[in-house]
Parts: structure tokens; sequence; C-alpha cells
């Protein structure tokens, strides 16, 4: 039995069940308007209040893992990305990281292949379908700053919106456009699912809270697509509302009515995602960005680090190691500080 | 058609049914990763065991000689010689084959071929007792590491040489324990 | 046939159900499954707390009164003076990348040695202790309570870590579970749980400035043997010096190359080497250990025994120091030497008297490795070497994981290797430089008791080496490592029989054509050189 794995499923099944019915009993405005503010503020707050504890902690040492070529006799060729001894190199470092995720990457290397070729090559599957989930969450994000932004606005200032969204709709299957990354990022976090249900390794590691962020994050994709392709939602209204929340000039109760339940579902699942993230492993997200072992140069023997707290501690002086030995050192003819 | 035409024939689905069964000789959650195909540097174990069965299959139908057979027989048994196993079950997989041999040639056993099969399984019985001998030479080579480590070594070299400091409060015996004795091992 | 018992039904196979939570599964402790504990008087040497004799075996394990309370409040310390904990605590998502990656797992199986659950360990009690929702959903946010189960396991898996840090290198945040098994030990200390191989070289280090407890006369009389031998083998007479000040150079390697074979083969290519090039240099008995074993207890007793470097090279008034070939000993001069001890003012930037090559990477904490100091003689042509000595080897190389993934020392080794050797074959590309796999003995498990733990755990290391050897009939690993020495060649007696096991420096003092030589017929460990034998039967 997957306890784990059905707690997370119950939890979002609760979850579901209030996003869906309980708007609808004459809350909209606390769903619609009120939680939306409550869910962003808790993001905002959360996540710098994380960071900030995070970064509260000192950087004692200089401990990158290399890998690669140090800096070393200027002939032999130095790794600069890989083993970087220099800002500039932590920076490209850091961008592989955090937008091809290199590290992840390595992973996919099988060389010597006896037997049966394909199944070395399944790893590649993590890295691939980690790229596809986080890309296609940031690309469904841009697309939906249309609701929060005037159209005139948008052409203006926001052009990559539009740019994005004509790259997006590429593959055009009738219409409307598929607007192809909703399925991928649904695609991506049901195979990350699937991973650590079919996974015996990656399941015996898998606690709910890794459960419940992919199942809320499915329940998010799903109900968005389902807005878009199946029940054809008023996206008019919508859009008065969620403009209304960006101008702090709420809607009409009327519109509000007027919006279907998926909608409200839709919003409580990323309220509730919102409000989850700081004080989850999604944190994950800043902590790339300050783990010592990635974002400091391989350096510390050509610039002293240092450490705020160096401790004083008591050494064993070459005084007292003398005197313990004096007498054997002389008749071994070792020099001495100190005769007898 | 003789038996070794039928084993033949019937070789890799043999393989496969009888690595399945020595997987299942170690814990789940252990087994759950050697049976996972893997670049060979990335699982040696699987890898090893896999290729040693098949080999060990084949040395049996080309009846190869006892030395021959030995070295057949090594990388899988001193692999399980150092995996935590009891004598009995370190070698137990090679009896395996003969009930996966049986259980897959159940509708082609005629009269003939059960004879065959009869000196092929003594033949089987032959195979573990070399595995026997091999799991005790591993077992003795690893006991030699632990009465031959380095450190005792050179601390008899040093004790010999009168080398070594005896610091009162700290001693130089880097080979102490007595934890069997006051480990609660003593009636061992 | 009636009531045949199949064999596969005759063995006992583990009772273990397979669905069981890890938290639910206790860590074995019968003989053979652990390092020995340390002895109190090791302990009491250093000052570290709960000196007592003890053993893993027993139920009750002697842990103070208020042993949670020390527990915790040393985790909350550690969190506050550790960013990297702090952030490794929060930021796994257990996708699993490092699971198959650590030589642990790999050899045993073991899931618990996957680099995510050994963290998990550390994490659970985290969680429990230092964060909301753990304190709210418990298990079901992977929290538990502080038992002393937990501490037991802790002991377990954080004595199967050899802090070699490959997982690091595949984890998308960098996690580095050498960072975590090192707070959990320090934890593990603060309540006297410690293991004897690694208290033991401490004390001993402390005291008479070597793990092994080596005086100083005997320091010097062993060094001595060593020319002696040279001298046999190559008829010239060697005279270096200890403790002597105003030496250019003050020489430092760990002090298993002096007493343990095949190190003492490199210590005497380094000595043929210096006197070949003439530097001046001087060895200290007070600062005779490279290695630091306190780096697997606790920050503090790291910073203590590495102090003796700079301190021995002030009072002996020293340009610069040279060190030997170690690897723990690399991770901490590179990443910690200069930040506990430095800054070491009272030296200067190495400079190569022979070269005249400004060490850059070294100017700060003025140290520099010899196979970079090696590699750049080489490549100036200062060294007269005749590589067909090395010609009955065929060499590969092993990373050893420190200069390797804390320090980045990858092509210098291997420079020098193909300008003193005809023969040399590197190990598939998965198993070597940033991704070497370990020896299995690292971060001081390397004692004899577990030796069927370190079989395992080196099986990853002994398998790409039989690849070599039966691919290009690799005879010989090379290393840079005094643990590496110690402990491969029981590795490959048993993996991979036919592979001896050297140090870079023994097969430079192998090639090297020193002034005044004479014919070599021997080898450095005195064995008959092919084709040189009395040059009689050719």
């Amino acid at each position: 039995m997957n306890l784990n794995l059905l707690f997370s499923l119950a939890a979002i099944l609760v979850l579901g069940c209030v996003g869906y019915f309980v708007p609808n009993a004459g809350l909209q405005m606390f769903f619609g308007v009120i939680l939306p503010y409550i869910a962003v503020l808790t993001f905002l707050c959360g996540v710098i209040w994380r960071v900030m504890k995070w970064a509260k902690s000192p950087v004692p040492f200089r401990i990158p893992t290399t890998c690669g070529q140090q800096q070393s006799l200027p002939w032999i060729k130095q790794n600069k990305i890989d083993n970087p001894s220099t800002t500039t190199g932590v920076i490209i470092r850091m961008f592989f990281e955090i937008f091809l995720f290199r590290s992840l990457f390595r992973n996919t290397k099988a060389e010597i292949k006896d037997g049966d070729k394909i199944s070395y090559e399944w790893e590649i599957f993590l890295w691939v379908g980690a790229l596809a989930f986080h890309y296609s969450f940031l690309t469904v994000l841009v697309r939906h700053l249309r609701f929060f932004f005037e159209d005139t606005l948008l052409k203006e200032k926001l052009f990559f919106v539009g740019i994005i969204e004509t790259l997006d709709g590429f593959f055009q299957i009738g219409l409307p456009i598929v607007l192809i990354s909703g399925f991928v990022l649904l695609a991506a976090v049901l195979f990350l699912l699937s991973r650590r249900v079919l996974n015996p390794q990656v399941k015996y590691i898998s606690l709910a809270a890794d459960y419940f962020p992919l199942l809320l994050i499915a329940g998010i994709a799903a109900t968005g697509l389902w807005m878009r392709y199946i029940e054809r939602v008023d996206v008019t209204a919508i859009k008065q509302i969620t403009l209304g929340i960006v101008s702090f000039n709420w809607t009409s109760i009327d519109v509000m009515k007027s919006v279907s339940g998926t909608f409200y579902l839709h919003l409580f699942f990323i309220c509730t995602l919102l409000i989850y993230f700081p004080f989850s492993k999604l944190m994950h997200a800043a902590g790339v960005f300050l783990s010592p072992t990635r974002n400091l140069a391989n350096n510390s023997r050509m610039v002293r680090h240092i450490n705020p707290w160096n401790p004083e501690v008591k050494v064993h002086s070459y005084e007292s190691y003398e005197n313990d030995f004096r007498e054997k050192m002389i008749e071994a003819g070792l020099p001495v500080d100190k005769e007898s | 058609m003789g038996l070794i035409t039928l084993i033949e024939e019937k070789r890799s689905k043999i393989v496969k049914e009888w690595f399945k069964l020595t997987i299942k000789t170690y814990p789940k959650e252990k087994s759950d990763f050697f049976k996972k195909k893997k670049d060979s540097m990335a699982n040696p174990v699987g890898n090893t065991l896999s290729k040693s069965l098949e080999d060990i299959l084949k040395g049996l139908t080309d009846d190869v000689e006892n030395n021959e057979m030995a070295k057949i027989l090594d990388p899988s048994v001193r692999l399980r010689a150092v995996q935590e196993f009891a004598p009995s079950s370190a070698v137990s997989y090679i009896f395996f084959l003969k009930n996966v041999i049986r259980d897959i040639l159940k509708k082609d056993l005629t009269k003939e071929i059960e004879k065959e099969l009869l000196i092929f399984e003594s033949k089987i019985d032959r195979v573990s007792l070399i595995a026997f001998d091999i799991y005790m030479g591993c077992r003795e080579q690893i006991f030699t590491y632990k009465a031959n480590h380095v450190k005792e070594r050179t601390l008899k070299l040093l004790e010999k040489a009168d080398l070594l400091c005896e610091v009162p409060e700290v001693g130089a015996e880097i080979i102490p324990h007595n934890v069997y004795l006051n480990g609660g091992f003593d009636d061992k | 046939m009636v009531d045949v018992v199949k064999p596969e039904e005759m063995i006992k196979i583990d009772p273990t159900p397979p669905s069981t939570n890890w938290m639910d599964v206790p860590p074995d402790f019968s003989p053979g499954k652990f390092p020995y504990p340390s002895q109190a008087k090791s302990l009491e040497a250093v000052g570290f707390p709960n000196a007592r004799e003890w053993s893993p075996a027993d139920e009750d394990w002697k842990l103070p009164e208020n042993w949670q309370q020390i527990i915790h409040e040393g985790f909350k310390e550690r969190l506050d003076k550790y960013r990297s904990l702090k952030v490794f605590m929060d930021s796994c998502v257990r996708c699993g990348a490092c699971a198959d990656k650590c030589h642990f797992f790999i050899g045993t199986g073991d899931p618990k040695n996957m680099p995510v659950l050994r963290a998990e360990l550390l994490r659970s009690i985290y969680r429990n202790d230092f964060t909301t929702i753990g304190k709210m959903l418990g298990k079901f946010a992977g929290a538990r309570k502080l038992t002393p189960a937990v501490i037991k396991e802790w002991f377990s898996y954080f004595y199967q870590c050899t802090e070699c840090r490959r997982c690091s290198v595949f984890c998308p945040y960098g996690i580095d579970t050498a960072e975590i098994t090192m707070m959990a030990r320090e934890l593990l200390h603060l309540l006297g749980l410690s293991i004897h191989w690694i208290m033991d070289p401490v004390s001993n280090c402390n005291r008479t400035g070597n793990h092994l407890g080596i005086q100083p006369q005997n320091f010097k009389e062993i060094i001595e043997f060593f020319c002696e031998d040279i001298e046999e083998i190559t008829g010239v007479t060697l005279n270096p010096s200890f403790n002597r000040k105003g030496a250019e150079v003050l020489f430092i390697t760990p002090s298993g190359d002096a007493f343990a074979d095949p190190g003492t083969y490199s210590f005497m290519g380094y000595l043929m080497l210096f006197e070949h090039i003439g530097l001046d240099y001087t060895l200290s008995t007070y600062a005779s250990e490279g290695g630091n074993f306190g780096l697997f207890t606790s920050s503090e007793m790291m910073k203590r025994l590495n102090a003796k470097m700079y301190r021995e090279a002030e009072r002996l008034g020293v340009k610069w120091i040279l060190g030997g070939e170690c690897g723990h000993m690399w991770r901490v001069i590179n990443q910690y030497m200069g930040t506990m001890n430095g800054p070491a003012n009272f030296l200067e930037a190495p400079v190569s008297p022979i070269t005249g090559t400004k060490f850059e990477n070294a100017r700060d904490t003025k140290m520099v490795h010899i196979a970079e100091f090696t590699a750049d003689l080489i490549k100036n042509n200062k060294l007269n070497l005749d590589p067909s000595r090395n010609d009955h080897l065929k060499v590969t190389y092993h990373d050893s994981c420190n200069p390797a993934r804390g320090m980045g020392m990858l092509d210098e080794p291997r420079f020098v290797l193909e300008n003193v050797c005809n023969n040399f074959h590197d190990m598939p590309e998965s198993t070597i430089r940033e991704n070497t796999f370990c020896c299995g003995s690292g971060s001081g498990l390397n004692t004899e008791e577990i030796m069927d733990l370190r079989l395992r755990g080196g099986l990853p290391r002994a398998n790409a080496v039989k690849y070599v050897h039966e691919k290009h009939g690799v005879n010989m690993l090379s290393c840079v490592c005094a643990i590496d020495r110690a402990v491969l060649p029981p590795l490959m007696d048993y993996w991979v029989p036919g592979v001896d096991v050297c140090g870079l420096h023994e097969l430079v003092g192998n090639a090297l054509v020193m002034e005044g030589e004479i014919e070599r017929e021997m080898d450095l460990r005195m064995e008959d050189l092919p084709g040189k034998e009395g040059d009689s039967d050719e």
C-alpha cells in the first residue's frame, strides 16, 4: 500500500471538493478575490522569509564540487565552467545549472552498452521530463499574463507574451489553436508522477510531500485544459475578474456568479500551490541559487575565504611536542629548539 | 532431438528464468536495483550475475573441464561470497537451474530426454560442488585480508624494530579491540 | 516424484516484507556489520565528550542522559553555522538522480545507501525539530521523532559513506552527501559515538604528529632506511634533512607513505626526485602527517591537526610548502586550510626554484601538490626520464575522490604518467575524473572488521579496473592517495587478481635517470626489472 500516495490523493480530493462546490455557495467573493490576495501575499512573504533564513547562515568554507580540471599550470586546459575559478565562470555554471539542468543531464551517460540497448537510454527521460515540466510551466505562466493586463498594454510592453503564444501555437490542430504548453505540462507532470509510482527506488524514497505538489499541479493543468477545450468557459468574464484583482477594482458580484465552478476550482488549486510553495520542497527553485557546492569558485588556494565564526582551537604546539621527545630527538641527531 | 539441442533452443528463456530466481535470493529492496538493466559500470552486480549464469549454462552444455568450469563460476560465486549470504544461500543459485530446465522443457520430456536430463542434473550437482570450493576460497581470502591487514603487518614490523611510541595516555595500539569480549559476544 | 522441495524453497529468503517504510527498518549490528567503536582513552586524549567503553552490538549505547537535547542543540548550532546544511535540508526534491551513483548502493543494493535516503535519515529529524509542517503532519511530511534507534541508524549509515562527493556531481541542486555525513558525524561525536579507526589516528596525530604514533627519531630512521634502499638500487647517496631551519621548501606527505607498502615506494620516489633536481627542502617530524582524520570527526579537530603545517612552516622559516600524494589531505588543503588556519603571510607565493614557474593557483595557501610540481618539471624538461623502465607495466589511473571532486586535479597526474610510462590506459569515462568511483574505504572506513562491506563498496571501482585489465592487459593501478594505496591492494586481489597498486611517484622514481646512478636492475620494490636482470640470458 502506498500510503503516502493515498494520503496525497485524499488531500487533493478534499481540496478539489472545497474548490468546486464551496465558492458557488455564495462565497465567490472570498474564493475569487480575497483568497488570491492571501495566497500571493503568503507566497511572496514566505519565499522571502525562507531565503532570508537561508542567507542568515554563513558559508564558512568554500566547498564547490569540482566537476572538471582545476585552474593549474598555464598550459593545462582548465574546465572553466565545471570547475570555475572566477565569478564569470560561476555565473556560467549557474546558468547551465538553472536553465538547462546540467547536473541532471549527466545522469544520462551510459557508456558500455552490453546487451539490451534501449533500456539504458531510459534515464535521459528524467532530464527531458524535468525540462519539459519546468519550461511548459513557465510558458503557461507567461501566457496567463494576458489575464492580468489590458490588451493594449500587453501589445506594447509585453510583446514577448505574443511571441511565446505564436511559438506555442505552432502546432495547429484545427481550431481553437491547441496551445501545446498546457498539454506538455500535464504530460510531464504525469510522467514525473508515474516515475514515483513505478520506479521501485524512487517509490521507496517518495514522501507524501512529493506526490502532493505533483497531483496539485496536475489538477491545475487539467482544470485549465478542461476550461479551454471542453467547457469553453466565458473568458471575458474571467478576464474581468482577474483584471479587477490586479487593479484593486473588483468586478461586480453578478459577473463572479456567472463564471463556472471549474474556474473557481482552478483558482483554488493555484492559491493552494502558492500558499504551500514556501513551506515545501518547491523552495528548491530558490535553493539552487544558494547551493554552496555550485555557486562558489574553486579558488580557495588563490584567495582566502573568510569564515565568520572561525573558532580558536587548542593546538598541540611544537614546544610541547619537543618537550615530549627532546632527548630522543637529540640522540637521533634531530635539531631541537631548546637543549634540555 | 537431444536434450542439449533443446536447451540451446531455449537458452535465453532458461537464463532469464534462472536469473529471476537468483535475484529473488536478495531482499526485495536490493533486488529491485540489481535486476535493473544498466551499464555494466553502473550495475556491476546485476551484470556480473546475468553474464555469469549465461556462461555457466554454456559451460554445462559444452561439457567443459572442471578447471574451466571453476573459472566460469568464479565471478558470480565471488560476488555472492561478500553479499551477506549464509553459505547455503550463497551457492544455492546453481541448484535453481535444475527446476528451471525441468519447468521450461516440461512438454518435451520424453523418456530419452528424461534420461539425458538426469545425467545433466548430476553435472549441475558437480558444478555446485565446485562453486562451494570457490566460495570457501573467497571467504578464506577475505579472512586473510582481515588477518594480514596492512596496519597489522606494519605494526609488527615497527614493534620488532622497537619503533613505536607508547604515549601512556593514548597508546599505540591501533588494533586494540576486545569489543567482542565486552560487546556481549563472549558466550558465542 | 512426490513432494519435492525446490531448492529455491529451501533457501531462507529475507523475511523483511518489501513494502516496509524505510523508517521502520532497523540497522543491523551483528558482527562484521559495524566498525569498532573508539576507545575511551582516544576520546579523552583530545577532549571529546562521553568517553567510555561501549560497543554498537550492545543494546545500551551508554548515551549521556540529556542526549536528545545535545543533538537538538547541536543540530541547531550547525544549521546556524552552515548555509550548506540548511539549504541541503530544505532543497531536496527526491528526484532519485543520485540514487544509483553511490558506490555503496551499487555494491550493496541497500536502499539506505542511496544518497537521498542517507540524507533523509538526518532530514527526518530536521523536519520534526525545526519545521512547522513536519511537526504537524509527522510521518506524512517525512518527519519522525528522535529515538535511540535513529541514533543507531545514523551510526550505521553515516559510517557507510566515504564522503566521496560522487552523488553531488549528479544532484541538480548540488546537494553534497559528504557535507551531510560530516554534520551527522559531528553530531554523533557530541554523544561520544565514534570509531576507533578514526579516533586513534586522530589522538595519535595530535600528540606525535602522525597517525601511527611514530616518534621523531623513528620517523628519521624509516626515511634513512629508504635512502639505503635507494642507494642499493641506484647507487646514489641521499641525505634528506629533518626539521631544518632555513630550507626553502617544507615537504609534507601522509605518514602512510612512510610506513605502509606500496606508499613507501612513492616516498622513495619523492626523495629521488628532490635529490635529482637539487631541491632545498626539509622534512618535519612534528608535521609528519599530511592526512587529517580530524576531517572525519569535526571541523574543530580538523583545524587543530591542520594547524601544525603552518606552525611548522613558520618555525622553520621556509618559503612555501610542498604536499605529497594524499586524497582527503588535499580536500583539507584546497578547501579548508587557508580559511581555517590562514593567512600564511609568513610564507611566500610558491615559485618552483628549478623552473621559475609561479604557482598562481596556490598563491594564498602557499601549498603546492607534488603532481602539479612534477608536471611543471617535466613540461620544462628538467627531468631526465626513461619511461621504458616501466615497460613491464600497463598502467591505469584511479582518480582519488578528493583531488578529483574537491579540487579538480585531473590532468596533472595524467600528464606525469604519460611521461614516465609507455603504456597508459584510462578506465571507462563514467568511472574516472569527476565521475570517479571511490575505493570504498575512504573517510576512515579502511578498517578490517568491515572488510566485506569494503569489498562490496569497492566493487564499482574494481569492476572498471577489471574492464581495462581484460581489454588492455592493465596490471598496475596508480593513484595519488595514501588510503587508496592501503585499501586497493586487497580490493584488487579479490576482484581483479593480477593488478597491483602504486603511487604516482613510484613510477616517477622508476623512470628517473639520476645523475651518477648505476645501471638499474631493480625497480623501487627491489624486484628485477624485466630484461635487465643480469642481462646474461639475453
